[in-house]
């Protein structure tokens, strides 16, 4: 009795949902990594954005290809805000201070997903060192 | 101290020490020649970046570099001979930024002579930097040594005339060091022609030093760390016994010997550059004598920022950095391997971690 119980279950949820949640095809794969680019573009838009600070200062002047945020090395204890901190913490200290920004961007903001994007995507392939100075 | 090689420089530091600027942040020490030609020393001031927000505002940062720069080496006894302006004075090269900075370099009491940058040139041309102060080329013999000045950061005439839809447009693209849409510098071929003709009168016992804001080395293309005639250059250079080239341009320090040529770079007052080989997505080629700066720590405003005393002894220069929160650092010619050397780090075994963490 049970078993086709069982069975019967089994084909009412493969009938239910047809696509399975790890099933995702080379196109959707290409999909996902357009979506990623389109966001790390914009992250080069704003490293040269002179109205992201207050000042017409960009983030390009002081790095150059993002080249010296280390992302890699995060979270690390960052010496100027004195505690252990995660990458995008600093980006605002950045924003801030040689910037001069007024308002800090959340975590979670579009732009801070794109800065932080292009920062990543510049370091590419560099091993994940976290803690490191 | 630092420490030089030869019995006429202890005697010249001696004097240093004797103490006429023991209280000020700036040291001066007085090289002499072996031979007939006189000691001297010149201050070197370079990259400004006086970047204008709004009107009457700049950009406070790279005002105060500059201006310390200028009330530092004013304050140096015996005063310099002549300064030196190193190039990029504007941010973007506007009136009101080339004004502002020619304001805060009008405070030097020596006379003073500048290097055309990239930021001051391709907004107009250099129309009005050189209504500022003269011509973007040129030469002067002082105390012995013949002083080549060269506009190094010319590009080809298609991208400089015919690319850009607008001058602002032409401009942005080349202040952006990482643009992928710049072009490379260089000395080019009618300049060449005139330095050819202009060292054919120098002797070739004369000390040369070529002013430059570009390398005139080819160290990392993707910042323009570079200049596409560099061998030419090199190659009218050659004959002579030593010539030293000063550039600006990379806002840190690094040198190098090419042959007979010794290079070194000055820093900028305003913002350091990270070396290249920060860059992991691209290959390039730092000097391999250079013992870098401390790697800069933004909490200090003024940190890896600057400027230099250049001496030149036996027709080699000396820099002497002034770095405002950091150890100074002096780069000398070593006779005995003929090439510059950082006495202080040579030994590998002395460099600090500031040096390596990059």
């Amino acid at each position: 009795m049970r078993v086709p119980f069982v069975g019967l279950m089994l084909g009412l949820l493969l009938l239910a949902s047809p696509a399975r949640a790890d099933d995702f095809t080379a196109d959707d794969v290409a999909r996902y990594e357009k979506e990623f680019d389109g966001v790390r573009a914009d992250g080069r838009k704003l490293w040269t954005d002179d109205k992201l600070g207050a000042n017409g200062v960009v983030c390009a002047q002081c790095h150059p290809n993002a080249a010296n945020t280390h992302p890699e090395t995060y979270p690390k204890f960052q010496k100027q805000l004195g505690k252990v901190a995660q990458l995008w913490e600093m980006v605002n200290w950045c924003l801030r201070n040689p910037l001069e920004r007024k308002e800090p961007l959340a975590a979670n903001d579009p732009r801070m997903t794109a800065l932080l994007s292009y920062i990543a995507y510049e370091r590419r392939g560099v091993k994940i060192r976290p803690g490191e100075h | 101290m630092t420490r030089l090689i030869s019995r006429r420089s202890v005697i010249a530091a001696g004097v240093a020490a004797a103490g006429t600027v023991t209280t000020l942040p700036v040291s001066m020490v007085r090289l002499a020649f072996a031979g007939e030609r006189e000691d001297f020393s010149f201050a070197y001031i370079s990259d400004a970046h006086i970047q204008q927000i709004k009107g009457a505002s700049f950009v406070r940062n790279w005002d105060m570099g500059l201006r310390r720069a200028v009330a530092e080496a004013n304050l140096l006894k015996p005063e310099s001979d002549f300064v030196i302006f190193g190039g990029d004075l504007a941010q973007i090269g506007k009136r009101e930024e080339l004004d502002h900075g020619a304001e805060i370099l009008s405070a030097l009491k020596p006379k003073l002579h500048c290097v055309m940058g990239e930021h001051d040139y391709y907004l107009d041309l250099g129309d009005y930097w050189r209504k500022l102060y003269g011509p973007d080329h040129y030469s002067f013999d002082h105390k012995g040594v013949h002083f080549v000045v060269l506009n190094s950061i010319l590009t080809d005439d298609e991208w400089t005339l015919r690319h850009w839809a607008t001058a602002e447009q032409r401009m942005k693209e080349m202040a952006n060091l990482d643009s992928p849409n710049g072009s490379p510098f260089m000395v080019g071929e009618a300049q060449r022609a005139w330095l050819r003709e202009d060292l054919a009168k120098v002797d070739l016992d004369t000390p040369l030093i070529v002013l430059s804001h570009s390398p005139l080395q080819k160290i990392y293309k993707g910042w323009n760390f570079w200049t596409e005639d560099a061998e030419q250059v090199q190659e009218l250079l050659r004959p002579f016994k030593s010539v030293n080239v000063i550039y600006g341009h990379v806002h840190q320090i690094q040198y190098n010997q090419i042959g007979n040529i010794s290079f070194n770079s000055v820093m900028a007052t305003a913002w350091p550059w990270p070396y290249p080989e920060a860059y992991t997505q691209a290959e390039s080629h730092l000097p391999v004598l250079t013992v870098p700066m401390n790697r800069a720590d933004p909490f200090f405003e003024r940190d890896a920022t600057g400027w230099q005393l250049i001496s030149v002894h036996s027709g080699h220069v000396a820099a002497r950095y002034k770095l405002w929160d950091n150890p100074k650092r002096t780069v000398s010619f070593d006779p005995v391997e003929e090439k510059p050397v950082d006495f202080d780090y040579r030994d590998a075994a002395l460099r600090t971690p500031s040096q390596s963490h990059y």
